[in-house]
């Protein structure tokens, strides 16, 4: 590998010269909407937020809680068989501080990120979602959670309806 | 090594599925093939084929999102960004080399989940040389029905005829979503689109999964299943761009034709042939493919049609199933569909519509506006 030069060859363009259409260009939006039908399943689970509560499915083949609820299972293949409600409580399965944001701009109140196994859930099943009320410092792999939920009336069925998940404090359920 | 069709599963289809998620409409379309070909696919299916395309979806990169409807969760998982039947050629391939006996291919529409349909299918235009124009795509369709027909010497009238049949065909088909006994006049009649193609000519969206089971003439006869043989698959595309292709054939249809035959043995088509399934997507399709095929001579598909040999009980049936036109355009899972109603004909599981005495045919399919991609395959109840 070479040294990287300094000065490229030729003119450079800058933005401006794009946005004044100094250079030849076309220019295209795709005209791309969807509007997925969430299905069995997830429409069960959205509409269950809105109440403030998580549910799963049970495979009884398995002997299986799956979160997120699913109308069939991936491992036996065979439809699953009822509906079960779970803890809105959990464990840190992993996570990561994020001090860059979506669009890559460094950030000085870094974002916390993470999976979250849920208590009542089979293993490896959860969620993946913020971690609020945390320091780099405290948090860690194991840490023992809670939901915190947004007012009833600003839930939307959505997961964000879970604003973020929180040490779960002593003596808590 | 032979290569046979052990499962057929089909759900769907409908022109909205709003109470079903892709994954769902899928599931039911796995577990009905895999209950067909009496397999445990957890077990007994070694690879697994989807046939996606991210625009239809809606998701980038969709390959991650393919293997738990079916039952393909840590398993070999290969994703085809094409239609059907390059699926089946893949599962095909994979079972030839050796190292797989058992294959599931699947293919699924939710098309009804994407609101631009128009949008996407512009996108797909070139980007400097075409897509400054704007427009509805369709009227690349309407540009080739035009050089088609004037080349060809089959009419209009003979297009609306196609539509007719399969329409028709469609009412003695359960799954099909556009069944109805429309006439030659309605057709005629109908309001101009992108003349000469008029409305009642072009295929409405459905949704809908395909999955088939495929084996080995080992893993079949150790299942005690009878397959329908895949003799032959063959696959093609024509020039890339509108201003470089074939307007009045369909290049890629032929080629993707030849291939096949040269695998399957075939010298005569239309002779050794019983009966075919082809694209229909728009009214001209047929035609253009049936003469692309080998199966109607040039200029003749239009007679043949209007004459009745290709109606359910002519000399050579074509679209038994009811065709796009009359099952809806399924996107990806077109020539997979194709396939199955091919394989369903040579069991004698197809019902209403059910042929008499059909030994060979052929199933073939075509990507839709604006592509020149093509695929044929050829099945037979005999080795
Ligand atoms: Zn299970």
């Amino acid at each position: 590998m070479g040294q990287t030069p300094q000065k490229w060859p030729g003119i450079e363009l800058s933005n401006d010269d794009l946005l004044n259409k100094k250079v030849t260009q076309t220019r295209y939006h795709p005209r791309a909407k969807f509007s997925w039908s969430a299905g069995e399943a997830m429409s069960r689970f959205l509409n269950e937020l809105k109440e403030g509560r998580l549910i799963g499915r049970e495979c009884k083949h398995c002997n299986k809680i799956l979160f997120p609820p699913r109308m069939f299972c991936e491992q036996c293949f065979k439809p699953t068989s009822k509906w079960v409600y779970i803890k809105d409580t959990g464990t840190i399965q992993t996570y990561s501080i994020s001090y860059l944001d979506k669009d890559a701009k460094r950030i000085t109140n870094p974002i916390y990120v993470g999976v979250v196994s849920i208590d009542g859930a089979s293993e490896k099943m959860g969620i993946m979602h913020y971690f609020g009320e945390v320091t780099k410092d405290t948090i860690h792999i194991g840490m023992k959670v809670k939901a915190k939920w947004k007012p009833p009336l600003e839930r939307t069925g959505s997961i964000l309806d879970i604003e973020y998940f929180r040490p779960l404090k002593e003596g808590e359920q | 090594m032979k290569v046979g069709i052990i499962g057929i599963g089909i759900a769907g289809f409908r022109t909205t599925t709003p109470e079903l998620s892709w994954k769902e409409l899928t599931y039911e379309a796995a577990a009905k093939a895999y209950q067909d070909a009496g397999v445990d696919p957890r077990k007994d299916v070694k690879a697994f084929v989807t046939c996606a395309e991210d625009y239809w979806e809606g998701f980038g990169i969709f390959d991650e999102f393919t293997p738990d409807q079916i039952g393909g969760a840590l398993r070999p998982v290969c994703t085809v960004c094409g239609d059907g039947i390059h699926g089946l050629a893949t599962g095909f391939m994979q079972i030839q080399t050796g190292l797989v006996d058992v294959v599931a291919v699947e293919a699924h529409s939710k098309i009804s989940d994407l609101l631009t349909y128009e949008g996407v299918v512009q996108h797909a235009l070139d980007p400097i040389w075409n897509k400054p124009l704007r427009g509805h795509p369709f009227y690349v369709a309407g540009l080739e029905m035009n050089a088609f027909l004037r080349a060809s010497g089959n009419t209009e009238k003979h297009c609306a005829a196609v539509v007719e049949k399969n329409r028709n065909n469609a009412l003695r088909n359960g799954i099909a979503a556009y069944g109805a006994n429309v006439d030659l006049n309605d057709i005629l009649t109908s309001e101009k689109a992108f003349d000469p193609l008029k409305k009642l000519e072009i295929s409405g969206l459905a949704d809908g999964a395909v999955v088939l089971v495929l084996a080995s003439d080992v893993a079949a006869k150790k299942l005690k299943r009878k397959p329908v043989w895949i003799k032959g698959v063959g696959w093609a595309n024509d020039s890339p761009s509108l201003e470089t292709r074939e307007w009045e054939r369909a290049k890629y249809a032929e080629l993707a034709a030849q291939m096949a035959y040269r695998i399957a043995k075939v010298k005569n088509p239309a002779r050794e042939i019983d009966f075919a399934e082809v694209d229909d997507r728009f009214s001209y399709k047929e035609l253009q493919h049936l003469e692309s095929l080998g199966l109607a001579k040039k200029g003749q598909a239009g007679k043949m049609t209007a004459n009745g040999d290709t109606a359910l009980d002519g000399k050579f049936p074509v679209n038994a199933s009811g065709g796009s036109l009359g099952c809806g355009d399924v996107v990806e899972a077109s020539g997979l569909h194709r396939v199955a109603e091919v394989a369903l004909q040579l069991r004698g599981d197809a019902g209403k519509r059910q042929l008499d005495g059909v030994k060979v045919g052929i199933a073939q399919s075509w990507r839709g506006i604006p592509t020149t991609s093509g695929a044929v395959a050829i099945m037979g109840v005999n080795q």
